[in-house]
């Protein structure tokens, strides 16, 4: 493979590496032209008094966000969270242990924040806001997928995705911002979804899927889009639409939903459930995201709302929908709002609505990823946990062949596939290989043990970039399936509804 | 009065006002600005006893830092503990009559000994500090410094085993200074030592990492209830953005 770095060792026993100094300095994702800049409300490039501005916006988000304040004063320092990071463990780079990325912004903090910090810098690790610093914050802010694993074990529970979406904020403002994402959120406030679909586009595409499962399965599962007074307004993740192995997924939420007799849509006007606007810690373009569900549910007249598998959709959904875009009174009261995909088949695998013929996936070994923001940032069922044990029960009945990797890697302490938080695009590649070890070398190890032969995820961004990596680590794209895929495959439908 | 006694009267009020007023200050910082969003971290509690019993288990056993790190989880924990046990000793300085736990045998034991103890977590500290390459890398001269100081607080105040001052005397300074009823502090080189150390950790106490311990009280990934679907949670300060549709 033609690539300018090395793929990281997969190593027998993760041991801690050694630290070497900027050894990912290089890699800092494009930035963001103009007209998308200017689209989301921040200056198109580098202000004047960019320093001056950066320090009030700081001190503007201190006063906005206890985590960032709190988090900023708190840290002992005690190196805990040290080697806790993917991205640590891949690059080996120590403004990438958790601390290290954090302290990018706590010596400025301290500079222009703190009493100690005016007068002794030297003795507090104060520093001014150069330049230099600038851009290792704009490098190593992008450097964290803010999966909140380091949050997991620091005594104070300081979460560096807070800190690393705080600086992106300070950077938008002072006009110097992330092209992925950037361009991704604009596109949703101008045509609805991050891939830019448009409503023809997006109707052809699912009348081609109703084709395809006609097909296969000689059952005409619709894939509804815009239909009044539906039960559900289906949100989910634009690549379900197209990309491998989502689809399979959207094909699957279709035949459960066929199958139970719950009459769903998707919409054109909220055709997308990610919501780019928590990675770059806009408050704003977070809640006009959201809003756009709200619209989509009143017009649609719909009684509840159901995500698709998408993880950091589902941590916006389950923790801030209800704060940014409810109330959602107007809703069926009988269900919480919003629902996830794995809620609806869970509960209708309660009920006995579906049947499942497992063989139909004795042909895969299976594992489970857990994505960060499912697992670390949201739940599911109204239980304590109810986001791992939920979507591995309904693996393990549509599926007979299941193992979990090691308990250190797995559920609140499970490893980013190396993509989240934004940085799913070619120019952070190395990154994202080199951040994926972690995960790798886990699945790695189970695929010798118990010769597992796939890998599922209930994530768009883990399905894009596991699909992306797995080649880097010797294995097949297709080795990643979607849940709803297995769903699929096992669900047996009623043939005489036709 | 001598001059030393004056001297020490003085920095005492001064250092606690300090600490005192800083550290409500910043409690009232932190208590005034908002959460805007639900940012749990699991095992995420469903209800506000949980969230009590999460934090009482951090403060008590550290039981993030123990899935984190073994050694540091020791030695933090072992310092943590001898301090509090420490803490307890010195209560009968401070009080008249001293309470009646506080006079038990045990407790005066457990507080001398705690002084080892502590010493001993706060040396594991240290070497991690200087000899693992990740710990070294983040330290800054002020994370060695916290150190040596409760170090040198915790060392000087052993050695008043063997350069003893006049008990009584130094209970009944700090029971002055507690009532107003001034009284002479002895003028012995290693208490006067201790107690400026003392007063130094007292006068940075607001102004360093030491304000991890209302920060853990505060941090919201700990702190919160995980009910965001079932109840809203709008900041003041994102009301002006409220919907009306
Ligand atoms: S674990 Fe927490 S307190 Fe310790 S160094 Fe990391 S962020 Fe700071
Ligand atoms: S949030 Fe995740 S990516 Fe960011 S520093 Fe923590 S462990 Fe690393």
């Amino acid at each position: 493979m033609a690539s300018k770095f090395e793929t990281p060792q997969v190593r027998k026993f993760p041991i801690i590496p050694k630290l070497e100094n900027s050894a990912t300095s290089h890699l800092s994702p494009f930035k963001s032209k103009e007209e998308f800049q200017s689209s989301l409300g921040y200056p198109g490039e580098l202000v004047e008094n960019w320093q001056e501005k950066a320090i009030d916006k700081m001190g503007d988000l201190l006063g906005k966000y206890r985590s960032l304040r709190v988090y900023l004063d708190s840290c002992i320092q005690c190196g805990a969270c040290t080697d806790k990071c993917h991205y640590y463990q891949g690059t080996k780079d120590p403004n990438n242990m958790p601390v290290g990325r954090q302290n990018l912004m706590r010596s400025v903090y301290r500079r222009y924040f703190t009493l100690p910090g005016k007068y002794f810098p030297k003795l507090v690790g104060a520093k001014d806001l150069t330049k230099e610093v600038l851009d290792d914050w704009y490098s190593y802010y992008h450097q964290c997928s803010q999966c909140r694993r380091c949050a997991v074990f620091c005594p104070i529970g300081i979460d560096t995705a807070e800190i690393s979406m705080a600086a992106r904020e300070v950077m938008d403002s002072i006009g110097v911002g992330q092209k992925y994402c950037n361009e991704i959120i604009g596109k949703v406030h101008k045509i609805g979804n991050n891939l830019g679909l448009p409503e023809p586009a997006l109707a052809d595409t699912l009348e081609g899927l109703e084709e395809d499962v006609l097909d296969d399965t000689e059952i005409d599962v619709k894939f509804p889009l815009d239909v009044k007074d539906s039960e559900v307004l289906l949100v989910t993740p634009s690549a379900d639409f197209f990309a491998e192995p989502h689809v399979d997924g959207l094909i699957g939420y279709a035949k459960v939903f066929h199958q139970a007799g719950i009459s769903w849509t998707l919409s054109s006007h909220a055709s997308e459930a990610a919501n780019f606007g928590m990675f770059i810690g806009s408050y704003d373009n977070m809640k006009k995201l959201a809003m756009r569900i709200r619209e989509a549910a009143l017009e649609l007249n719909v009684k509840r709302i159901v995500f698709g598998e998408c993880g950091h959709a589902w941590r916006v959904a389950y923790s801030f929908l209800n704060t940014l875009a409810g109330p959602f009174d107007f809703l069926d009261p009988r269900y919480p709002v919003p629902q996830h995909i794995c809620e609806i088949t869970n509960g209708l695998i309660d009920q006995n609505v579906l049947n499942f013929d497992k063989s139909a996936n004795d042909d895969m070994t299976l594992t489970y990823h857990d994505s960060c923001n499912v697992a670390r940032a949201s739940s599911m069922g109204g239980i304590m946990g109810g986001q791992f044990t939920i979507p591995r029960k309904i693996i393990q009945t549509v599926a007979n062949n299941f193992y979990d990797m090691d308990d250190e890697t797995i559920k609140e302490k499970t490893y980013c596939c190396g993509g989240g938080g934004g940085l799913l695009t070619d120019d952070l590649m190395e990154l994202r290989v080199k951040g994926a070890l972690p995960r790798m070398e886990a699945l790695k190890h189970l695929i010798e043990e118990k010769g597992v032969t796939h890998m599922a995820a209930i994530c768009a961004i883990c399905k894009s970039q596991f699909s992306k990596v797995f080649q880097y680590y010797d294995l097949e794209l297709d080795q990643i399936v979607s849940l709803h895929q297995l769903v699929s495959n096992a669900l047996i439908m009623n043939k005489k509804e036709v | 009065m001598s001059f030393v006694t004056i001297l020490y009267a003085a920095m005492f009020y001064f250092a606690a006002a300090i600490l005192f007023i800083g550290l409500a200050y910043r409690v009232y910082e932190y208590a005034k600005i908002p959460a805007p969003l639900k940012i749990p971290t699991p095992p995420a509690p469903m209800t506000q006893k949980g969230v009590a019993i999460r934090i009482f288990r951090e403060v008590v056993f550290f039981e993030s830092l123990f899935s984190a790190t073994k050694w540091t989880w020791l030695f933090s924990w072992i310092f943590h503990l001898a301090l509090l046990l420490a803490a307890f000793r010195h209560l009968k300085y401070f009080t008249d009559p001293v309470w009646f736990w506080v006079s038990f045998e045990l407790v005066q034991v457990a507080g001398h000994y705690a002084a080892y103890l502590m010493l001993a977590g706060l040396l594991g500290l240290l070497a991690r500090r200087v000899f693992v390459d990740r710990v070294r890398y983040i330290s800054s001269p002020s994370d060695y410094l916290i150190l040596v100081l409760i170090i040198a607080i915790a060392g000087s105040g052993l050695m008043m085993k063997w350069f003893p001052s006049d008990i009584l005397a130094i209970k009944l300074f700090f029971v002055g200074l507690l009532t107003f009823n001034f009284s002479e502090l002895p003028s012995d080189v290693v208490l006067l030592i201790h107690l400026s150390l003392v007063i130094a950790l007292m006068i940075i106490f607001p102004y360093s990492k030491l304000l991890h311990a209302p920060g853990l009280f505060f941090s919201p990934t700990r702190n919160q209830v995980d009910n965001a679907r079932s109840k809203r949670h709008v900041a003041n300060w994102a009301k002006r953005m409220e919907s009306t549709k």
